[in-house]
């Protein structure tokens, strides 16, 4: 089991081109702050890695920053054979949001980089099939979870609001 | 209702009107399509058990629209379900009838305001003949609804329209 702290500090002597940052100051885990053009060379250091192993990506979330102008994604790594976890974090401008996939990491990673995609717009640079998963195929309102999101007025000649 | 009530005292011939005769034939034997879609499902599916026993009303299940009778929406309506939903009742064979289950159908129930993705009432779609209240609905209260549009069938004329 390793700590957050010696996590980060193997990434650092991996990855000692990269901006990586470590917050520890979480009411949960400590959270690693990558650039979301390498977070997929991160992830497959982290998968493969003997003395890491992170081989489940058990979740995948987008959050909305809007005061800040970022749209942000929360990588829970977790080891099933070590049995530590580790939580990342990429930021992306929310005007040109682009993210690498991790599918060819995680297998898991698809459908809650589709999900990113549908409900905030995140895109996912080098996904297989990255379509809207949850609304309509045909929705063109936009990214319902944004902040400033506002719902049409009719969608196929449903009257959409009470 | 009058159906049975020129009875000839051999038991062998029964005299009704024609359009009391169909009415009855209807809402005896009501075939329901083989459809739900959420937590309202679960109680509809308690219904249609031993216990409560749609079947004694002459509810059967039935795999296909075409087969059926009248369909309840049980559950929350999405914009992406809805056009199924309508697609579904099209296939549907006249005469059909519609119960709204729940008030996710009726009228968008929690999802009024914030549900970017719900459809406030399943009569902005199709037709509805019965609203079943509650959140979901107890199977008494379905068996209610589902004795509301028998009564509704009772009462209907071939000459003047109903709905």
């Amino acid at each position: 089991m390793k700590k957050a702290e010696e996590i980060f500090q193997l990434l650092k002597d991996n990855f000692p081109a990269s901006n990586l940052e470590l917050k520890t100051d979480q009411p949960t885990e400590a959270i690693i702050i990558a650039s979301p053009l390498e977070i997929d060379k991160i992830c497959f250091f982290l998968h493969d890695a003997p003395e890491l192993l992170f081989d489940d990506l058990m979740n995948l979330s987008g959050v909305d920053e809007p005061k800040a102008g970022l749209l942000a994604v929360y990588y829970h790594l977790g080891s099933t054979k070590i049995k530590h976890k580790i939580t990342l974090k990429v930021s992306t401008d929310r005007n040109k949001p682009e993210v690498s996939t991790l599918t060819e990491v995680w297998k898991s990673a698809d459908w809650h980089e589709r999900e990113a995609y549908d409900l905030l717009g995140i895109i996912f640079l080098n996904h297989p099939d990255l379509r809207r998963i949850l609304m309509p195929y045909d929705w063109d309102a936009g990214y319902p979870l944004r902040k400033d999101y506002e719902n049409p007025e009719f969608y196929q000649g449903m009257k959409v609001p009470y | 209702m009058g159906f049975l009530d020129k009875e000839f005292t051999d038991g062998n011939i029964v005299i009704a009107k024609a359009e009391d005769l169909f009415n009855w034939a209807r809402l005896s034997s009501l075939w329901q399509v083989s459809f739900g879609l959420a937590c309202c499902a679960i109680e509809m599916m308690a219904t249609s058990a031993s216990h409560y026993d749609f079947d004694r009303f002459g509810v059967i299940p039935r795999p296909s629209p075409r087969h059926a009778d009248f369909i309840i929406i049980s559950g929350t309506v999405t914009l992406k379900m809805a056009t199924r939903i309508k697609r579904l009742y099209e296939q549907m064979p006249d005469p059909k009838y519609i119960i709204s289950m729940g008030s996710c159908a009726n009228c968008g129930g929690p999802y009024w305001e914030h549900g970017y993705h719900v459809l406030k009432g399943i009569d902005r779609v199709i037709p509805v003949d019965v609203y079943v209240p509650g959140c979901p609905p107890r199977p008494e209260a379905l068996l209610e609804g589902l004795l509301k549009l028998q009564e509704k069938i009772r009462h209907e004329s071939m000459i003047k329209k109903t709905a």
